[in-house]
C-alpha cells in the first residue's frame, strides 16, 4: 500500500514545506519529519513528509523514472 | 439507483446508455454511438456541461461548453455551422460571473469560427442546481469526402495524438476541493475545429478520429478498438505528458491515460499518411507535439500497451469515477 | 552508464538462469501490485518465479464490518463522513440482501449522506474547522505509513481544541500476518518483497525476526518496477544462498531503525490491538487502536450505532486470494458477478486490490 513520492524541499515555514517534484508544487505538513532545510528530499503521503530521503539516492531514484519515462523528443 | 460512477464515461456509464437509454430511443443514427449523429450531410451533437470549479487554470465552463460540442462535430469530419446555448442558473448566481463566462463562450466560438444561434435560459431555486450548468448542441456540414468513423479503421493504421495527456483533468481536479496541487497544471480546453479543417483541407485519407476527453486517451481507443473490431497496441514511452502532470497524477494515484482531455486530437490512418498528417498537425499551434504513439495490429480485438519496461498489458474500461487515492 | 532498461534487463536475465524449483514470492504491499501489473511485470518474469499479491492492500484487509460501521455512522444527521478515495466502494454487509445496489459509502453518499473525499487528514481537520455544527469522522484506515499520519493530524485537533473531529480506526500493521503468511502450513512463499513505504516508518531491522528466526527471506524494495526487479534478484540470491537474510533495495528511504519521530508520534495516540484481517481472521496485537487517554475522539466510542449482522459475500474467495493461496481468477466469483463495477469482495474494489489489478490489467491467459 501507500503511495508516496521523492518531493524537494524549496522553502520551509513553521511546520509547512514547500515541496516540488517535475514543476508540480504542494504544501505538506513536517510534523513527523526533523531538522528540514531546503534542497532536501522528502517522501510525501496523504500530505505529510514521511520521510527524508538521502539526497544523492532520491535524485538516483527521480533519475531511473525519468530515464524511464521520458519519450525521445518528437 | 444512480451513482456518481455513472457519469465518469467509464464501464458504469456506458451501462447506463446501453440499459436504459438505447432501448427506448431505438434509431439508425443513434445506433453508431459516435461523437455526433449523422443525419444526411449534417452532423448534429448535444453536450451537457458541468464542471467544479467553473474557473480553472487554461480555461472555464463557457470555454468548455463551446469547445466540448463544436469538437463533437469536427470529429466525424463536419465543419460547424451554428450552436444553441441553454443555461439552468441556480439563484445567488452573480451577473458578474454569468458575463465572464458568456464572454468566454463568445470567444471561443469565434476561435471554432461557429456562431451561437439560439438559446435558452432557466433559474432554479438555491440548491437545485450548483451555479450554473450549460447545455449546448451544434450543427455541422458533411464534407462527403472526408468522412472519418471507427468502423474504418484497418490493421497497418497508426495512431496519432495531437499533444500531451490529462492536462485537462488533472488542471480541474488539483483545484477541486482539498487537493491544491499547483504548477504548470493548465487545461488544454479548446476548439479544434482549426485543426481539423487543417487535415481536411490537406485531403488526408483519415480512418478514425476521436477527441478523448472523459475516461482519458484509452477509454476513447477501446470504443474505437471494439467498434473496428481491431487489435489497437499503444507505446507508453511515446506518448506525450508534461512532467507537472505526471507528478500529479503519481501524488493522486491516477493513470494519465485515463484522465480527460479536452484540447486533444486522436488520428487512426494508414502508416503511409502518417508523415503527412503529423507535418499538418505540427504547422499548427494545437497540434505542435504531436506524435505517433501506436498501431493497429493483427490479433484479438482490444487496446493494448507495451510499457516503458517493455511489459505488456491489456487496458480496460475504467469502473467508475476517478478518485484520488493513498494507497 | 547502463540506462534502466538495460539494467533491467541485465537483473531479468540473471532471474532467468535460475534452475531451482518454481520460487513463489509474495509482494505485501497493494501499490507493488498496482506497478507490477502497470508496468506488465509479470509478463516479463521467467515462468519458474511466480509473484503472488498479500495482504497490503489496507482496503481490501478492512473487515465488512468496519464498512458496517462506517455506514451506520454516516446515517447519523450531524455526522460528515471523510475518507480516502479508496474506500468510497467498499460494499458493506447487506451486499448479499434484497438491495441490488451493493451498500457503499457511494451508494450512501447517493442517498443523501454527508461523504467528503480527501487527500490528506489534514483536509478532515480543515473541514472539521469550517463546519462547527457538524461532527466531522474520519475513517482511519492503513498501515505504519498512513497511521503517524493520521495520528500527526489528530494530534494537531488536539492542539487546536478542535473537538467536532473524531476517527474510525481499523488501523493495521504489517509484521504479524507476514509471520502468520510465512509459517503457514497452506503455501509455501519463499520470499516477501516487503513494503517500501511502510519500512520507511518501522524500519528495515523490523523484519530481521522474520529472516534470522522463521528463515523467511526478506527484501524492502521501492516502487519503480526496476527497483521490484533488483529486490526480486536479491530474494532469489538469498535462496540459492540458503541465506535468508533482510535486503534494503530502497535505501534511499529506509533506514535500520525507521522513522523514529514517526513512530513516536504514532505511539503517543496509538497503541496495539487485536485485529481482524479479512480472510485471515484476527491475528493477535496486528491492528492500532487510540490509547485510552484519547478514547473520547475514537467515533465508535463517541456515536452509539446499531450494526447489522455481519455477512461476507457468498462464495467470495478473497480470504484465500490475499493469503496467496489461489490466483483471483480461481474465485467462482471472478469476472461473473464480481466486477469492478458491482465488486462482491473488497479485492475488486480498491484499484490496488488484487482482484481489481488482475482484472484490469492482466491478459486473458495471464500467467
Amino acid at each position: 500500500m501507500c503511495l508516496a513520492i521523492p518531493m524537494r524541499v524549496i522553502s520551509v515555514d513553521g511546520n509547512l514545506g514547500r515541496v516540488e517534484a517535475s514543476g508540480a508544487l504542494l504544501t505538506v505538513a513536517l510534523d513527523l519529519v526533523e531538522g528540514v532545510q531546503p534542497g532536501d528530499y522528502l517522501l510525501v503521503h496523504a500530505g505529510f513528509a514521511i520521510a527524508r530521503m538521502d539526497a544523492d539516492e532520491a535524485q538516483e531514484n527521480l533519475d531511473i523514472i525519468k530515464r524511464l519515462t521520458e519519450s525521445p523528443e518528437p | 439507483m444512480i451513482l456518481l460512477g455513472h457519469g465518469s464515461g467509464g464501464r458504469l456509464s456506458h451501462q447506463l446508455i446501453k440499459e436504459h437509454f438505447l432501448p427506448h430511443f431505438v434509431n439508425p443514427a443513434l445506433a453508431l454511438l459516435e461523437d455526433s449523429a449523422v443525419l444526411d450531410d449534417l452532423a448534429f451533437t448535444t453536450d451537457a456541461y458541468v464542471v467544479t470549479p467553473r474557473f480553472f487554470p487554461g480555461g472555464d465552463l463557457g470555454r468548455l461548453a463551446v469547445s466540448g460540442t463544436v469538437n463533437d462535430l469536427a470529429m466525424v469530419g463536419a465543419e460547424p455551422i451554428g450552436l444553441s446555448a441553454a443555461f439552468i442558473i441556480e439563484e445567488g448566481l452573480s451577473f458578474e460571473e454569468l458575463d465572464r463566462l458568456v464572454v468566454s463562450m463568445s470567444l471561443t466560438a469565434k476561435e471554432a469560427g461557429v456562431p451561437i444561434v439560439t438559446g435558452d435560459t432557466k433559474v432554479v431555486p438555491k440548491g437545485a442546481c450548483d451555479g450554473v450548468f450549460i447545455t449546448t448542441a451544434g450543427v455541422g456540414r458533411i464534407d462527403p469526402g472526408f468522412r472519418p468513423s471507427p468502423v474504418k479503421v484497418r490493421t497497418g493504421d497508426v495512431v496519432i495524438i495531437s499533444g500531451t495527456v490529462a492536462d485537462h483533468g488533472i488542471a480541474v481536479i488539483t483545484r477541486r476541493e482539498a487537493i491544491r496541487i499547483e504548477g504548470e497544471l493548465s487545461s488544454d480546453v479548446a476548439p479544434l475545429v482549426p485543426l481539423v479543417r487543417a487535415l481536411r483541407d490537406a485531403g488526408l485519407e483519415v480512418h478514425a478520429m476521436r477527441d478523448p476527453t472523459r475516461g482519458g486517451v484509452a477509454q476513447s481507443l477501446i470504443e474505437i478498438a471494439a467498434a473496428s473490431q481491431s487489435r489497437i497496441v499503444l507505446n507508453e514511452k511515446a506518448i506525450p505528458i508534461k512532467s507537472a502532470v505526471r507528478a500529479a497524477c503519481e501524488l493522486l494515484g491516477l493513470d494519465p491515460l485515463y484522465v480527460a482531455n479536452e484540447g486533444k486530437l486522436l488520428l487512426l490512418l494508414p502508416d503511409a499518411r502518417a508523415q503527412a498528417a503529423l507535418k499538418v498537425l505540427k504547422s499548427h499551434p494545437l497540434g505542435e507535439a504531436a506524435r505517433i504513439i501506436g498501431a493497429v495490429e493483427t490479433g484479438q480485438p482490444g487496446l493494448e500497451l507495451i510499457t516503458t519496461l517493455g511489459g505488456t498489458r491489456r487496458l480496460r474500461m475504467h469502473s467508475g469515477e476517478l478518485l484520488p487515492r493513498i494507497c | 552508464m547502463t540506462s534502466p532498461r538495460e539494467q533491467i534487463e541485465r537483473y531479468l536475465r540473471r532471474l532467468a538462469d535460475w534452475r531451482g524449483d518454481e520460487l513463489t514470492f509474495m509482494e505485501v504491499c497493494g501499490t507493488h501490485t498496482v506497478s507490477a501489473a502497470r508496468s506488465g511485470l509479470h509478463s516479463l518474469l521467467p515462468r519458474s518465479i511466480r509473484l503472488i499479491s498479500g495482504p497490503g492492500c489496507p482496503v481490501c484487509v478492512t473487515p465488512v464490518s468496519y464498512v458496517d460501521h462506517a455506514l451506520a455512522l454516516s446515517k447519523l444527521p450531524e455526522v460528515t463522513i471523510v475518507t480516502f478515495g479508496d474506500l468510497v466502494r467498499v460494499p458493506g454487509s447487506s451486499a448479499n440482501g434484497p438491495e441490488k445496489a451493493p451498500p457503499s459509502l457511494a451508494w450512501a453518499k447517493a442517498r443523501g449522506a454527508d461523504v467528503k473525499v480527501v487527500y490528506s487528514p489534514l483536509d478532515a481537520l480543515e473541514l472539521a474547522r469550517e463546519l462547527k455544527d457538524r461532527q466531522v469522522v474520519f475513517l482511519s484506515v492503513g498501515f505504519e505509513t498512513t497511521t503517524p499520519v493520521i495520528a500527526a493530524a489528530l494530534q494537531q485537533a488536539i492542539d487546536s481544541g478542535i473537538e467536532n473531529f473524531s476517527l474510525l480506526t481499523a488501523n493495521k500493521t504489517i509484521i504479524q500476518p507476514l509471520l502468520a503468511l510465512g509459517t503457514s502450513s497452506e503455501i509455501k512463499i519463499h520470499g516477501f518483497l516487503c513494503p517500501g513505504h511502510v519500512s520507511v516508518v518501522i524500519g528495515s531491522n523490523a523484519y530481521r525476526s522474520l529472516a534470522e528466526i522463521h528463515g523467511i527471506p526478506c527484501a524492502i524494495a521501492g516502487f519503480e518496477p526496476l527497483e521490484m526487479v533488483r529486490a526480486i534478484v536479491a530474494l532469489t540470491e538469498q535462496v540459492s544462498q540458503n541465506h535468508p537474510r533482510v535486503d534494503n533495495c530502497y535505501r534511499a528511504a529506509v533506514r535500520p531503525e525507521g522513522n523514529s519521530k514517526a513512530l513516536e508520534v504514532m505511539f503517543k495516540l496509538f497503541e496495539p490491538c487485536d485485529s481482524v484481517w479479512r480472510g485471515i481472521g484476527e491475528i493477535s496485537d496486528s491492528g492500532l487502536k487510540l490509547r485510552a487517554e484519547y478514547r473520547k475522539y475514537d467515533a465508535a466510542q463517541r456515536f452509539k450505532v446499531e450494526l447489522p449482522p455481519v455477512l461476507e459475500p457468498l462464495g467470495c474467495r478473497c480470504g484465500d486470494v490475499l493469503r496467496g493461496v489461489i490466483s483471483p481468477s480461481r474465485c467462482g466469483l471472478f469476472g461473473k458477478s464480481c466486477t469492478p463495477d458491482s465488486p462482491k469482495g473488497a479485492c475488486m474494489v480498491s484499484s490496488e486490490g488484487s482482484c481489481a489489478a488482475y482484472y484490469q490489467f492482466r491478459q486473458e491467459d495471464g500467467k
